[in-house]
């Protein structure tokens, strides 16, 4: 019966993957595209051995920062800051990863829990004046995202700038051969790609601590019932200041990690030019994969996917923003239709639970 | 002529039948009272009349024409108007905006708020109600919001208003400028549909009353030919199924101490004061009162959900004031709370999820890494499925599923399977079915006459008086009699409960 319903659930996403491709062929046509070239198009770009390992590289730090999300969704808290918390955390794991050299298993994982703590704290924050001053967690995260963004801009520019070289763009010191994780493809032998991240088991493996952390622990347990029932859960002796501050501490920490793929496998410093939106895209993916970590795993491809797809249309003449619509209408659709389901499940089983009640 | 005639209105919910054929009229121009304890069905009734439910079966009739309500839009196209207990206004609106909200179609840029005023001051002046129109909404005080609320409804053209529990919110010099007002509509031909369940109120507004009980009409009568000890055993009744006598005498050790507790709410009102009383081994002590008189905060006083000013709580000599909900839990008490849906579920979770909620933290639901144990829940839970007879699919269903019957047996059942020292139960039989009931009673009799102490809070007097070895009345938040309850009636305890008797 579990797994009748889990497939019913399934269809969610795919209705708004394939509603989404219909109304984004609608538009196509009205600009005079043609959809079908456009689709086929991308698939082909999307599915050459280049393009799957920079689907993966993305896909690493999309995924995390989609657990980051959920851990706060699970208990009814929208955390909006991760965007604020990891470049925050991977700027300041970066400068201070760069001013010390010890072997590298450590030195990697000092750089790591550098950036949990930091990113932890600055996640605690909201939760501190949210049980505190109550204020909305939605708030305060904006609001650290920008106070976040400032004092990044200061520490980049005044502080961690490295003044070696002579830097047309702020930057900071490379860390040493020490502090970077090695890419894959030598193991994988596929040597002949681009550098395939080395980040990818570290995501992999935090998708399943999250798993075992939300349904395995009580404080997991405690988590979900706040979520959809915070009375009960006050009822149940669940402390509801603590737990909002440990959920955004969680959070917060696994925010942290979102910048570690790009900074330990790639760019190995931290810059301008550090990839920033993963926050927020984050959210999107959380959503899609409904806070599952399976689910997340194939949301963050498909966003993956879509993204690196969708850079060979410029070239052909198609306005790449289709993609950022094409997500846009998926997300919209899928949260639609996840309630239509959710409701279906609901009176299918009074159904059931009544016909065992008459017999 | 009648305002309103209803004619055979039925209504259920899964597990509750909220309405059964209720047939009464409503006379243009009176002022008519609607009494019933909580959960007799008043508000379902007033929701149907309203347009925000339909009813199953029954029809209304609005100046004896016959209607059909799809939403409450509908309902005041016929004149008809509700003033909801709970204030729909913005605090940052004036009250003139707040009066013209959603009636202006133009939207609020070409608002003519000067031609609006007119109007609304011709309305006033007819029904003698007065109140700024132009000050802002959170400057007013509660009366004058009601009042506002009361002008929205009749500036809309209402001829019939519904007063859902107008003076729960009020002071006594409130009350009194309402009733002011509301025989000034009254004069105005205006029809007044009054719910309460203050007897005292209620006899000295309304021309007709109503009572309801248990989804039904049990009469309407003239206000001047009933008085509040009628009235109060009308709404009590004595028409359920009597639980049996209790046959064990209680033990001699005191499970619970309680010593001059206070409380006070965040505006300084005095929740309950001076509260002291203990229960042994094997006894049920009962706690009659009416809603709202503090017997609810005296409970999440207990568990420590809220917080006391004064005064002392022992479990087992062990002195608990300042441990939290978890530490009180998992020291023996249980708590089966008066609203299982709000307070004691998650309803669309499993019933296995549910099994331990308010033991999640306990050794019983861990593994030795200190996990959730899954396997403890199941069994638990097939075991609470088969000792309370729950009727459910399996133990994997979520509990909307069902019924309010059954969900209640789950509650009770995960609440006495741990067999605690100290049961908190409050309205443990509320809104279920008699066969349910039966077996609750059963049960807790059973725990009872094993140890078990058991604090219960009823509004069903029959429940109080059948189980209970010893009952205690809180009125206005102090106990005002200690009763025997072989030796009283469910009318003489309304007389406590209401002030009648002291």
């Amino acid at each position: 019966m579990k797994i009748k319903y889990n497939l019913i659930s399934l269809s969610a996403p795919v209705l708004a993957l394939s509603l989404s491709v219909c109304i984004t062929s609608l538009i196509l046509i009205a600009i005079g595209k043609n959809p079908l070239e456009t689709f086929a198009l991308m698939y082909d770009y999307g599915t050459t051995g280049k393009s799957l390992v920079s689907i993966v590289n993305r896909f690493i730090p999309l995924y995390i920062s989609a657990i980051a999300v959920a851990v706060g969704f699970k208990m009814g808290l929208f955390n909006i800051g991760v965007e604020g918390q990891y470049l925050l955390s991977a700027l300041l794991a970066a400068a201070i990863g760069a001013s010390f050299s010890v072997s590298r298993p450590v030195h990697i994982l000092l750089i790591m829990i550098i950036a949990t703590m930091v990113s932890a704290f600055w996640g605690a924050i909201a939760g501190y004046l949210k049980v505190n001053k109550g204020i909305h967690e939605v708030i305060s995260t904006i609001m650290l995202n920008y106070i976040g963004t400032g004092i990044i801009a200061y520490l980049l520019g005044q502080v961690f700038n490295d003044e070696d070289k002579a830097n047309l763009i702020p930057q900071t010191t490379p860390l040493p051969k020490t502090g970077q994780i090695p890419e894959l493809n030598k193991l994988l032998s596929i040597e002949d790609l681009p550098s395939l991240h080395g980040f990818l088991p570290i995501a992999i493996t935090l998708g399943i601590i999250y798993y075992l952390l939300i349904w395995k622990t009580t404080l997991g347990y405690n988590l979900r019932i706040t979520g959809q029932n915070p009375i009960a859960a006050k009822f149940s002796g669940v402390d509801p200041k603590r737990l909002t501050m440990l959920a955004m501490i969680i959070s917060g920490g696994f925010a942290g990690l979102v910048g570690m793929g790009p900074l330990l496998s790639y760019h190995h410093q931290y810059s301008i030019d550090f990839p920033a939106g993963l926050g927020f895209a984050g959210i999107g993916v959380a959503l899609l994969g409904r806070n599952h970590p399976i689910g997340m795993a194939f949301g963050a491809i498909l966003f993956a996917f879509l993204e690196r797809s969708s850079q060979i249309l410029d070239l052909r003449d198609v306005p790449k923003e289709i993609e950022t619509m094409m997500s846009a209408f998926i997300l919209l659709i899928v949260v639609v239709f996840y309630e239509i389901i959710r409701r279906y499940i609901v009176t299918q089983q009074i159904k059931e639970a009544s016909k065992e009640t008459e017999s | 002529m009648q305002s309103i005639k209803i004619k055979d209105i039925s209504k259920s919910f899964p597990g509750v039948k909220a309405n059964s054929n209720i047939s009464f009229d409503i006379n243009e121009g009176s002022i008519h009272a609607i009494v019933g304890e909580n959960g007799a069905g008043k508000s379902t009734l007033m929701k149907i009349l309203y347009g925000m439910i339909k009813p199953d079966s029954g029809d209304i009739y609005v100046f004896n024409e016959k209607i059909s309500l799809n939403s409450p839009k509908d309902a005041i196209s016929y004149g008809l108007g509700m003033v909801h207990q709970h204030f729909m206004l913005a605090d940052n609106f004036s009250v003139i905006e707040s009066i013209i909200l959603g009636i202006d179609n133009a939207g609020l840029k070409n608002l003519k708020l000067d031609q609006y005023k007119k109007s609304i001051k011709e309305v006033m002046e007819r029904y003698s109600l007065n109140v700024g129109l132009d000050q802002f909404v959170d400057e007013l005080g509660v009366g004058e919001k009601q009042r506002v609320e009361i002008l929205k409804v009749l500036f809309r053209g209402a001829k019939i208003l519904i007063l859902d529990e107008p003076t729960a919110v009020l002071v006594p010099q409130e009350v009194d400028e309402l009733f002011k007002n509301l025989k000034e509509l009254q004069k105005n031909g205006v029809t007044v549909i009054f719910i309460s369940h203050k007897l005292d109120e209620v006899l000295r507004i309304a021309d007709e009353i109503t009572v309801m009980r248990a989804g039904e009409i049990i009469d309407t009568v003239k206000s001047n030919e009933i008085n509040k000890k009628q009235l109060a055993e009308m709404m009590i009744g004595s028409s359920l199924p009597k639980p049996p006598k209790r046959e064990s005498d209680a033990g001699n050790k005191n499970i619970l101490e309680i010593e001059n507790l206070d409380a006070t709410n965040q505006q300084g009102k005095k929740l309950f004061q001076n509260i002291s009383f203990e229960i042994k081994k094997s006894e049920i002590l009962g706690i009659a009162g009416v809603e709202g008189n503090g017997q609810k905060e005296l409970i999440e006083s207990l568990i420590g959900i809220q917080e006391i000013s004064k005064g002392n709580i022992y479990l087992n000599r062990k002195k608990i004031n300042t441990l939290s909900v978890q530490e009180r839990l998992s020291l023996g008490i249980s708590l089966i709370p008066e609203d299982r849906q709000a307070q004691a579920l998650v309803m669309d979770m499993r019933l296995t999820d549910n099994v331990m909620l308010g033991r999640q933290s306990e050794n019983q639901f861990k593994t030795n890494l200190s996990t959730v144990n899954f396997k403890n829940a199941i069994s638990k839970s097939k075991k609470v499925i088969n000792n309370f007879r729950v009727k459910t699919p399996n133990e994997a269903t979520i509990v909307t599923a069902l019924s309010g019957g059954n969900q209640q047996k789950f509650v009770v059942g995960r609440e006495l399977e741990d067999h605690p020292s100290l049961l908190i139960s409050s309205q443990p039989t509320r809104g279920v079915d008699i066969g349910a009931q039966a077996l609750i009673w059963q049960k807790l009799r059973e725990s009872r006459d094993k140890g078990l102490a058991v604090l219960l809070v009823s509004a069903d007097l029959e429940e109080l008086i059948g189980l209970s070895d010893r009952i205690l009345v809180i009125y206005q938040g102090k106990f005002v009699a200690n009763l025997n309850p072989e030796d009283i009636t469910p009318e003489d305890l309304g007389a406590y409960m209401t002030g009648l008797k002291k």
